[in-house]
């Protein structure tokens, strides 16, 4: 599979490294639903980056794997939906709906350290997140 | 098949019309394919990241159609001319349970699948023209083309 969930502490980061067939992106939600408990996971980041085309089953499976992971207590943040995807699924009409986006990984990261009020890796200091 | 581009023909230069790729669509590693090929033909006329993307969104869709409703079917491209401005027109054709009512699939928000597919009304709105003709028992036709901007 074009995917791949390495664990950085209690996250996980699920990293898409090309298009992903609709049975691929299935896999790669069961898994990281799987993971979240194995790893005792309190976030997920989905790093989209690297897909050209979210259409209508990608956009729901997506959503899906985030409804999932929170019924097992995790959050999960979608990074790096590339403009021209974002203008097609705008016309489109396809919505995220509840689930959080954030511009790339290290947005990603920085909206869960704050989320769960975590110092940051690398930053040092009271307030986390948000770094110039 | 996509032939290597002339010597000497420069971007934005009228390529030849007669450029068609037919995709067979058979499973759903079929739409992978369709959109891939229908994302080169666009980038190869010319268009931009934004409208390629537009492309390929409008030919996922149109072949999860073909998957989800009628089983296999194929996805054809083509580059088009007309009115001075060329396009990529893509024909999704299938021989499955067709539609009984055509402008009703084609309304705003109207999908049978559940949600999965945004339907018809969709695809609509990432193109510039859209022509469907379906018959019960024989199959639907859906014909659309984007223009280069």
């Amino acid at each position: 599979m074009q995917a791949s969930i390495l664990k950085q502490r209690d996250y996980l980061i699920a990293n898409i490294q090309a298009a992903l067939a609709d049975e691929d992106l299935k896999r790669l939600r069961d898994a990281v639903v799987t993971q979240v408990g194995e790893h005792r996971a309190r976030g997920v980041i989905v790093d989209v980056t690297a897909l050209d085309v979210m259409d209508s089953f990608a956009v729901s499976t997506l959503r899906e794997l985030a409804h999932m992971t929170r019924l097992r207590g995790a959050e999960t943040v979608i990074v790096g939906i590339q403009p021209e995807v974002a203008f097609a699924m705008a016309q489109l009409g396809l919505r995220l709906e509840g689930v959080t986006a954030a511009l790339d990984l290290e947005e990603g990261l920085a909206y869960l350290n704050r989320r769960f009020k975590r110092t940051a890796v690398r930053g040092a200091g009271p307030n986390p997140g948000r770094r110039a | 098949m996509i032939g290597p581009r002339s010597a000497g023909e420069t971007k934005g230069s009228l390529l030849p019309a007669d450029q068609e790729i037919t995709v067979p669509i058979a499973s759903e590693l079929d739409i992978v394919a369709a959109r891939q090929r229908g994302r080169a033909m666009a980038t190869q006329l010319g268009c931009s990241p934004t409208e390629a993307a537009l492309i390929a969104t409008a030919i996922s869709e149109l072949a999860r159609n073909i998957v989800l409703y009628a089983k296999h079917g194929e996805i054809g491209l083509a580059i088009t001319n007309g009115g001075g401005r060329q396009g990529i027109m893509v024909v999704a054709r299938d021989q499955g349970p067709g539609i009984a009512d055509v402008s009703r699939a084609v309304a705003e928000g109207y999908s049978t699948s559940g949600g999965l597919g945004i339907g018809l009304s969709g695809v609509r709105r990432l193109v510039d023209e859209f022509e469907i003709s379906s018959e019960p028992g024989k199959g639907t036709t859906v014909t659309v083309k984007r223009w280069r901007r």
